[in-house]
């Protein structure tokens, strides 16, 4: 007798068919304290699933091939943004989309909300992560381009503990940061803004979303005098990582006449990468550019704010 | 608190709302989200495209937001509530973005458009009286290689206006 085979809606995946990862052991904690366990005994055989909107490409084309995917998108921890004393911290698992609505990000780290709707795409920061951006290191993202030039810290926890590693030291190089594998990063600490600094970002890609060929991020606080009190200044996509640039030569400098100054100084200071999207020689163009429309902007906007509040 | 566990190829049964309705299923967790909801629930007009979130075909709304669907897995979609395409209007109606997309010839081959319609969606919700550029600047999510793009702004600009007026 020949047996019935009924076709049920299931089979095409039961078949193995539909997927594109490979295998992995999946795990979704519902607290930090679980992920750091889990990482712990996996280390670097483990990928830590946030948003996905970095690890799931990667996981799809198969350029990652993890043991085990810990999925902490469901840790409530994570998505909290809080002000503290000196500085406003935000889980890692706040989503782009959350931060840019964000009264607290607008009001205390307005250079944040400034490079937010830089970040991909309106469909993608619905769901990609703050700390994901920043675990992953993009040479030219955004969110740790902002973190470096703000002067933030990165919050990493493990069975050992936790450590605060500054953005400034955090970025090694492309891909590569000082979080090491039994490390999740929890949280970013954003130093608050005072009310009368202004702030600028800047970027040039080959459609606005796309990755940054060069970026400037700038924050500037002016004296009685119009002189230069406060200055922040990081160029992303140029280099390996975000870099500070240092700009000690220039405080208390009159603040009308910095843009172009300080736009060669940067200029002279990197050392730019050269890929299929530029030339070494382009990026430095580049940083020029940016740099003066970022100070400038950041001056004219620290100019209207002190005013404001005088 | 417990942590889900499942081994690799185990699979895993998540009950989820699609367009109003409870649903269930099961597959492996590493299931793209898009592929699952075709194959499994049968809401074809979650589109496919590039599998990587940069094209936007897939995009849906999940808990309201507008996102890409295959960049999220089964197991991340335990619980939630989706809504596709097909549950952006009544059966065999069309809403006011869906008549605007008509009206202008907002598509050709229309393999973007179910996306396009979910994003528009969530935007318009945030964003009820858009300029311009801010209806691009939510398009550039999106590719289309059929319109040009011109006529779908003009679609949803003049779907704001009717929208914005009846609210």
């Amino acid at each position: 007798m020949v047996e019935l085979v009924v076709e049920t809606t299931t089979t095409w995946t039961k078949r193995g068919r539909g997927v594109k990862p490979v295998a992995f052991d999946y795990y979704r904690p519902q607290g930090i304290a679980e992920a750091v366990a889990l990482l712990s005994d996996k280390g670097d055989e483990a990928a830590i699933l946030a948003g996905g909107m970095t690890l799931g490409p990667m996981l799809n084309l198969r350029v990652v091939r993890p043991r085990a995917v810990i999925d902490i998108s469901r840790i409530a921890a994570l998505k909290t943004i809080s002000v503290r004393a000196n500085v406003v911290v935000t889980g890692a698992g706040v989503t782009q989309s959350d931060a840019l609505n964000s009264d607290i990000i607008v009001r205390e780290v307005p250079l944040l909300a400034m490079a937010l709707p830089w970040v991909g795409h309106f469909q993608t920061r619905n769901r990609g992560t703050l700390g994901g951006s920043v675990a992953h290191a993009d040479p030219s993202a955004e969110i740790p381009l902002a973190l470096v030039a703000s002067g933030g810290t990165i919050v990493l926890q493990s069975r050992r503990g936790q450590r605060r590693v500054a953005a400034r030291e955090f970025f090694v190089g492309a891909l590569v940061t000082q979080r090491q594998p039994d490390e999740i990063l929890t949280a970013l600490e954003w130093p608050r803004s005072p009310p009368d600094t202004g702030h600028a970002f800047t970027e040039i890609a080959q459609r606005h979303g796309d990755f940054a060929i060069a970026a400037a991020a700038c924050g500037v606080r002016l004296g009685k005098e119009d002189q230069v009190e406060e200055l922040l200044l990081a160029i992303g996509g140029v280099e390996d990582r975000p870099v500070a640039i240092d700009v000690n030569g220039f405080l208390g400098r009159p603040a009308a006449k910095m843009a172009v100054d300080l736009s060669e100084h940067a200029a002279a200071i990197v050392n730019p990468l050269e890929d299929h999207s530029a030339s070494a020689d382009y990026r430095i163009a580049l940083t020029k550019v940016l740099v003066e429309r970022a100070v400038n902007a950041a001056v004219g906007l620290a100019w209207q704010r002190r005013n404001r509040l005088q | 608190m417990t942590t889900l566990y499942r081994a690799a190829h185990e699979r895993v049964s998540i009950e989820l709302t699609l367009n109003g309705q409870r649903r269930s299923g099961e597959a492996e967790p590493r299931m793209l989200l898009c592929d699952f909801l075709r194959h499994e629930l049968q809401a074809f007009g979650v589109h496919v495209g590039c599998e990587h979130g940069v094209c936007g075909a897939c995009t849906i709304l999940v808990d309201g937001r507008a996102v890409r669907s295959c960049t999220q897995y089964v197991a991340q979609a335990d619980g939630v509530d989706i809504v596709t395409v097909e549950g952006l209007a009544e059966p065999d109606t069309l809403n006011e973005v869906q008549r605007a997309f008509a009206k202008h010839h907002a598509l050709q081959c229309g393999f973007c458009t179910p996306g396009i319609l979910c994003s528009v969606t969530h935007f318009l919700r945030d964003t009820p009286k858009p300029d311009e550029q801010q209806v691009r600047d939510m398009l550039s999510g999106h590719i289309c290689r059929c319109t040009g793009y011109a006529s779908i702004v003009t679609a949803i600009l003049e779907a704001a206006a009717v929208l914005s007026q009846k609210s």
